[in-house]
């Protein structure tokens, strides 16, 4: 303050300067506030609130970009897009007040020709599913719905129309469990690497190659930022970024479409839950497979409905979206014979020529192991035991193999009980019983008793503990018909632009290499040709009057307490095949009653050639 | 209880012609406090002038020229009191005091609400609102009460005598509702009092009961039920405390202010502005015009408007000691007191750390009424410095 002596009036009492003393002090210290607050906001932590400026003004609107394309190896669109307007709700910006909200859902309602308590129902149930997220409460609603929530953007804060793209189906449920399903990216798939650049509500490949092959297939979603008032309305010329959307990467499929539909009616033709899959012999490509029973994934583009819940997730027998051809474990019966003589020959416990007498039973440890139906078929070879399908002559060869492992040994090079390594999530190991395991399981007192003989006899005949899918026998029967090559299976051939052109060739390098003498080959191919075309073949009455010669095995495999598991694996043409072909049944009895003739139509549509019927087959004992 | 000045003569050594300032009475004025005003009106002007060019569609200047104009009379008035002998308003101080009352109390009659609070008159051109002259009045009228009463009464008479003539209008404005105003009106009274010699011990007993009722006000009687505060009132008052809670409210305001503020940073974001263009702070023109210039101009544009508030009142304290009398003294303190507490809130709370009351920024904020009656009050200022000046120069002006 100012109190020059000079100027100060002389009359002006002491006490009277004190006051104004301390006025001009307390004036003083208010302005140093001000200039220390004013300080403090704006050099101090000025950019903190440029940001939360900013941050105010700038809304960012994500464009979807539209998924790649997922075509056959012919080019046949398999699944394709189209678009849709939804109308979306983002729960966190409806009014905070309880009144107005219910009054804007009300509305809402109204307009979508829905309950208030069905509106409500909805968000709850997705919230439930996906905390936070925006809530699609209808998909598909039309033009004019859009106008007026346009035109009256303020009376309905957080509603939103969203043009998306759904995923179209044209062939409805052919390959489902191999196509998969695209929805809403989750809480913890964010939390995930390869979805780093995604946000809530994104859309994502949740199974099959629209899980594996999605970051080709997803694209880019593009970027529209706009300056907004404070009231959310988009200021005049205030579009400040714009980036366009990329689509998606389309993937080719190494499936053929007239194959697959083949096989999906085979499938399905039998009524029973089972499995198949089709594969080059060589190159591991997957021409075709199924599982049944099985869903449309056009249901997966809305949300789902409780009683579509209760079908598709919470039944565990029936599984719909469960891929049986790589998640489906059973025993594999006399499929797993040619694997037994694999290892049987590798290890020199048989020769090709040797001969093993069959009297119909097989006595071990004062237990009688007997052939199926009771048979006996006297002095056999190794390719006459495969024709007949003789369990003595493979009783016999398990037990050689005892107590070495040779047997599992030959039977996990060749790619049972261990993943494939499918282009496909979810794919299942099973389980190849080993000494190792069960004494395990013994020494932990999880079992009865150590591994024994008789472990190793069960196994030889693709009993027991054995549990595998029919990738694994097709991976199995294609090994040892391509003569040790074991075939990496994929269903992913290449990934192009929108133009076609070829942006990547999918890699069909195989697994790994077994050393398989051509003499063990030819052996196995003769008996199972015998066994699929010969009059006395296990299923000469399916494959007898077929004009391509094969070679096909039988598999019949009991599964307590179930009815018997059902197996073909076929390799045709013979001798030197290039498709291999397994197929099996859940509860579907002897092999060349169900899962034979299910192979039959997959290789019919293959070769374009039917089968003539056969008037005197051997009958189906095994 | 001051003795009377006696004038002293400062016998000049030459007789020299009057200049054409010192014809006008220019001369005599306080440059500094006079250019200071300007200088915040100018800046007033450039500020609404960016910001409020898109809130009246089709008339960009809307603020602008009203705010002119106002400016314009406003100078006018100014240099009129500054001739005057200031002296004058301590006689007419019942006639003041009085109209003060009438015009206040005539607004609960012939005012129009605005936003649910009647406060002002509309008259064919432009509105007046009474309660801005008002304070200037009070000023006037109570600091010739305290002069004329020196001698009646014991200390506690005139303590409650002082207070009671203060409070009146000041509990009128509030049942404008015009929280802000009456708060003004405290200020005033208090000050004018703390500068009139009212006892330490009563001006302790005095700050108490503000704390007492502050107390009663905001947190007893809301919890016993009988508001005395309008619900926004209270809100508004108590949500700086905790602006998280009130984000959507009246915390809201003040969030977008801050940010607003901070936004700018050392150099301000000039056009570039969004806080306070695009609507997100509130009453940007008006309550909260020093959140437009924080952001446009930065910490160095709202540094220099502070100074410039720091200059202005600097200057009204140096006058109160220069006063030829008492009368000066008390009316240059209340004006002081009454610029330091307006700018103080106000800028306190577009800064996040006063409540929001609702007064404006004194030659800032636009509003005919306040711009109006702030340099009527430099004016009176202009007339004590006048005065003093030509008594020690042993001269009157008329």
């Amino acid at each position: 303050m100012y109190l020059r002596t000079g100027e100060r009036s002389p009359q002006m009492s002491n006490r009277l300067a004190l006051r104004l003393a301390l006025f001009g002090g307390f004036a003083l210290v208010l302005f140093a506030i001000l200039f220390f607050r004013l300080w403090q906001l704006q050099v101090l932590s000025g950019e903190e609130y440029l940001a939360e400026a900013n941050n105010n003004r700038i809304r960012e609107f994500r464009v979807s970009a539209p998924r790649g394309e997922i075509l056959d190896r012919d080019g046949k669109v398999l699944v394709g897009n189209r678009t849709s307007l939804a109308l979306v709700v983002r729960p966190q910006r409806l009014p905070a007040d309880a009144a107005e909200r219910r009054a804007e859902l009300a509305r809402l309602g109204e307009l979508t020709h829905t309950s208030l308590r069905r509106v409500r129902r909805t968000i709850a149930e997705q919230q439930e599913v996906a905390a936070g997220a925006p809530v699609t409460l209808r998909r598909d609603v039309g033009d004019y719905l859009v106008y007026y929530l346009q035109e009256n953007q303020d009376e309905f804060p957080g509603v939103e129309v969203q043009r998306v793209f759904v995923r179209r189906y044209p062939n409805g449920t052919l390959a489902a469990h191999t196509l998969g399903s695209v929805g809403e990216v989750s809480e913890e798939q964010l939390r995930e690497a390869r979805y780093e650049s995604l946000e809530p509500g994104d859309r994502v490949g949740q199974d099959g190659v629209e899980y594996s092959y999605d970051g080709f297939l997803r694209g880019e979603p593009g970027l529209t930022r706009i300056q907004v008032d404070a009231f959310g309305r988009p200021t005049p010329s205030g579009r400040l970024v714009s980036k366009a959307p990329v689509p998606g990467d389309n993937l080719q499929l190494t499936i053929d479409a007239d194959l697959q539909a083949a096989g999906d009616a085979a499938l399905s033709g039998q009524g029973l839950y089972g499995a198949y899959v089709a594969m080059d012999v060589r190159s591991g490509q997957i021409l075709a497979m199924g599982s049944n029973p099985t869903y449309d994934p056009a249901v997966f583009t809305r949300p789902l409905t409780q009683s579509q819940v209760d079908d598709l997730i919470r039944d565990p027998v029936a599984a719909p979206l469960t891929n049986r051809v790589i998640a489906g474990l059973y025993p594999t019966g006399s499929t797993f014979k040619p694997i037994t003589s694999i290892a049987a020959l590798a290890g020199g416990n048989v020769t090709p020529a040797e001969s093993i007498y069959d009297d119909g039973v097989f006595t071990l440890g004062g237990i009688d192991f007997r052939n199926a139906g009771d048979a006996a078929y006297g002095s056999l070879s190794m390719q006459r035991a495969l024709e007949v399908s003789s369990d003595v002559f493979y009783y016999t060869l398990g037990d050689r193999m005892y107590p070495g492992t040779d047997l599992q040994k030959w039977a996990g090079k060749l790619g049972i009980g261990r993943e494939a390594g499918i282009d496909l999530p979810g794919e299942q190991p099973g389980l190849l019983p080993t000494p190792a395991w069960r004494n395990e399981l013994y020494g932990e007192r999880l079992t009865d008793r150590p591994w024994s003989a008789g472990d190793n006899v069960n196994l030889a005949v693709g009993q027991g503990d054995l549990q595998a899918d029919p990738l694994q026998m097709a991976v199995a029967y294609a090994t040892i018909a391509n003569g040790g090559l074991v075939p990496r299976p994929h269903v992913g051939m290449q990934v192009e632009d929108a133009a076609g052109r070829v942006l990547r060739e999918i890699e069909t390098k195989p697994a790994r290499r077994v050393r398989i003498d051509s003499e063990w080959r030819d052996v196995i191919l003769d008996g199972l040709h015998d066994a699929a075309q010969s009059g006395e073949g296990t299923s000469y009455s399916v494959f007898g009057g077929f004009p391509v010669p094969v070679a096909g095995k039988t598999g019949t495999a009991e599964r307590p307490p179930h009815a018997d598991q059902s197996w073909y694996v076929v390799l045709a043409p013979y001798p030197d095949p290039e498709i291999v072909v397994a197929v099996t049944f859940e509860q579907g009895g002897f092999g060349a009653e169900t899962a034979a003739p299910a192979a039959l139509e997959i290789l019919s549509e293959h070769f374009g050639r039917t089968a003539e019927p056969v008037s005197d087959g051997a009958g189906v004992v095994e | 209880m001051y003795a009377t000045r006696a004038r002293q003569a400062h016998p000049e050594p030459f007789a020299i012609r009057p200049s054409v300032a010192e014809r006008l009475g220019l001369a005599y004025m306080d440059g500094t406090l006079a250019l200071s005003a300007i200088a915040l009106a100018a800046f007033s002007v450039l500020t609404l002038d960016q910001a409020t060019v898109s809130d009246v569609p089709g008339a960009p200047d809307y603020f602008v020229e009203r705010q002119v104009a106002y400016m314009g009379l406003g100078i006018v008035g100014m240099l009129l009191l500054a001739r005057l002998d200031y002296s004058r308003f301590r006689e007419l101080r019942v006639g003041l005091y009085t109209f003060l009352f009438v015009s206040v109390s005539l607004v609960f009659v012939f005012g129009f609400a605005a936003r649910g609070s009647r406060r002002a008159f509309d008259l064919p051109f432009f509105s007046f609102q009474p309660s801005e002259l008002g304070k200037l009045l009070l000023v006037l009228a109570l600091a010739g009460f305290v002069i004329d009463g020196a001698r009646r009464g014991s200390a506690r008479q005139r303590t409650v005598r002082y207070l009671c003539l203060g409070l009146a209008p000041a509990a009128l404005v509030f049942l404008q509702p015009d929280l802000g105003t009456s708060l003004v009106f405290g200020a005033i009274t208090l000050a004018v009092m703390y500068v009139g010699g009212v006892p330490w011990t009563h001006l302790a007993g005095i700050g108490a009961a503000v704390v007492a009722l502050t107390t009663l006000v905001l947190v007893v009687a809301p919890a016993v039920g009988t508001p005395i505060l309008k619900g926004y009132q209270e809100e508004r008052l108590t949500s700086f405390l905790h602006p998280d809670e009130h984000a959507g409210d009246a915390g809201y305001q003040q969030n977008q202010a801050k940010i607003a503020i901070g936004s700018g940073e050392t150099t301000g974001r000039g056009d570039r502005a969004t806080q306070t263009r695009l609507d997100f702070v509130p009453e940007r023109h008006t309550d909260f015009i020093f959140a437009v210039i924080g952001e446009r101009y930065g910490f160095a544009g709202a540094a220099l408007v502070l100074s410039l508030y720091a200059l202005l009142i600097w200057r009204a304290l140096r006058i109160v000691t220069l006063s030829k009398n008492s009368y000066g003294t008390l009316v240059a303190g209340g004006i002081a007191a009454m610029l330091l507490f307006q700018v103080f809130v106000n800028v306190g709370m577009s800064l996040g750390i006063m409540p929001i009351t609702g007064i404006p920024l004194p030659l800032m904020s636009y509003g005919g009424s306040s711009v109006l009656a702030t340099f009527l009050a430099v004016g009176v200022l202009q007339s004590i410095h006048m005065q003093a000046r030509l008594s020690q120069r042993g001269r009157f002006a008329w």
